[in-house]
């Protein structure tokens, strides 16, 4: 119960600050809506059978992802500039459970880019708000979400060595929109790529939403996308315990 | 101060991320795009998109120029010397020129290897000229982005929002013709819009004479931009020294 509340009170704290912040709060929201007009245009002047349906969802989830990978690189990193990371890691929680809310909440503000993304389409691009299966579909987005989170969570302990973490952040950006199938399906991809796409949870997570939304069956996906996100949590702190040992040993926690 | 020192993503940590695999990542996406939704060939992305993404290096480095004497504690004293204001603000936009311009290059030659988009060597030193005239148009941009830089704190996130009015606006992905009326208007005085049909001309195998009107276009729509980011730019600066506003936001 103690490790509920915990993360639950990290995110409520984290969730304030970046939706205060209009770099990780309003930049990340309005950013996506850029592609998603691109995107938007794009469908409706090609001659695909893909809709405009399709790719409204697509654009919605690629904002959910946009507000997690560009932040979450650096979310250690940012610790480390304002001296609080050594506090934090010498807390008796364990140290994978403080910095897990800050991913989290990063993926939660998704959501709002998510929201607005579906209805940006709907006023200005008149895309119909398709939701075949609502309760799935929420459902869809929590689990997305959570996986979001546990992804943004492993990038957050992997990049903590490199001085711009916030760089790598945002590479990722556009390898997972695209590999994730959000726009493209995974069919148009060079074979390679395929298994790289199954391994990531963002690209179950675009499916289950699609699915739920469109009247597909998409509990399948939706349990891989939540699979996928518990392996990385525990990859994730396994990866910690490796960082602070490796940390504690040389003293380099404050460094790089 | 130097350019290297005001432009911190000239480190190789941030460069090669951000500036030499970003426009590559971003031309697939778009290609792939392009392929899923039926429209325009990959030719039309690669270009469109290595000359776009110019648009980083240019937006975000002219901002760091000005705005990163000011987080250094120098520009108060830059703004305090005589030197003549002219080559002082546009000297600094000659390495965001030739970065931008490299940044284009590498984007266009790497995208098209990879998507083997087949672009006759003949067309090359046009394509070099155009790619050169759209980064330069583009830091004019950057000047007034810069300037607006020292009254708005976020600067990033304006650099950003720039950077995606440019992604629709300027037909790197979207047909103008597939724009609405006044999109494909407005599209017309914002940077790359003219570059980015003059390259693809160009790589289609049209001659540098009879894409010359729209280079031309391009580089005055640049000196526009420029001139009024520079007056700007001054106005900001007699604003500072009326209102002690230098160090503020």
């Amino acid at each position: 119960m103690k490790t509920f509340r915990l993360v639950g009170v990290g995110w409520l704290y984290h969730m304030k600050m970046i939706s205060r912040s209009p770099f990780e709060g309003v930049g990340q929201v309005i950013y996506p809506l850029f592609f998603a007009t691109v995107a938007f245009f794009v469908f409706r002047a090609g001659d695909s059978p893909r809709t405009l349906v399709y790719a409204s969802l697509g654009a919605a989830v690629m904002g959910m992802w946009s507000a997690t990978s560009t932040t979450a690189g650096g979310a250690m990193q940012r610790e480390r500039w304002h001296g609080t990371l050594e506090l934090l890691v010498g807390t008796p929680p364990h140290f994978a459970l403080v910095l897990l809310p800050v991913t989290l909440a990063m993926a939660t503000i998704g959501i709002y880019s998510l929201v607005a993304t579906l209805l940006y389409g709907h006023f200005l691009f008149g895309i119909p708000l398709i939701v075949v299966h609502p309760l799935i579909f929420a459902l869809s987005i929590v689990g997305t979400v959570l996986s979001f989170g546990a992804l943004g969570f492993v990038f957050a302990v992997t990049f903590v060595r490199f001085r711009a973490a916030w760089a790598l952040g945002n590479l990722f950006e556009y390898p997972v929109w695209l590999i994730g199938g959000f726009l493209v399906p995974l069919g148009l991809l060079p074979g390679w790529v395929r298994p790289i796409s199954w391994v990531l949870a963002p690209t179950w997570g675009m499916n289950a939403i699609r699915e739920s939304a469109l009247g597909g069956s998409a509990l399948d996906d939706l349990l891989l996308c939540v699979g996928l996100g518990a392996v990385y949590v525990a990859l994730g702190i396994i990866l910690t315990e490796r960082v602070l040992r490796s940390a504690r040993v040389r003293a380099t926690l404050s460094l790089s | 101060m130097t350019y290297r020192a005001l432009f911190s993503w000239l480190t190789p940590q941030i460069y090669i991320p951000s500036l030499l695999m970003a426009p590559i990542f971003q031309i697939l996406l778009f290609a792939y795009i392009g392929r899923s939704a039926g429209l325009e060939s990959d030719e039309f992305y690669v270009i469109g998109n290595a000359l776009q993404y110019a648009a980083i290096p240019c937006l975000f480095a002219m901002t760091q120029m000005i705005g990163g004497e000011r987080y250094q504690n120098t520009l108060s004293a830059i703004l305090v010397s005589p030197a003549r204001r002219i080559p002082l603000f546009f000297g600094r936009a000659i390495p965001v020129v030739a970065n931008g311009a490299f940044v284009s290059a590498f984007s266009l030659a790497v995208g098209s290897l990879i998507l083997d988009v087949d672009i006759p060597l003949s067309a090359v030193p046009a394509l070099a000229f155009i790619i050169v005239v759209a980064a330069f148009s583009c830091t004019g941009l950057g000047l007034i982005n810069a300037a607006i830089s020292l009254r708005v704190r976020e600067n990033a996130v304006l650099s950003n929002v720039i950077f995606g009015f440019l992604l629709i606006f300027t037909g790197a992905n979207v047909p103008l013709s597939e724009l609405p009326n006044w999109m494909a208007t407005l599209s017309g005085a914002l940077p790359f819009t003219h570059a980015i049909k003059a390259a693809r001309e160009v790589a289609d195998g049209a001659s540098f004479a009879s894409v010359s009107v729209l280079v031309g276009t391009e580089a005055l729509i640049g000196l526009c931009y420029a001139a009024i980011g520079y007056a700007l730019l001054r106005f900001m600066e007699v604003q500072s020294r009326r209102y002690a506003s230098l160090e503020r936001s």
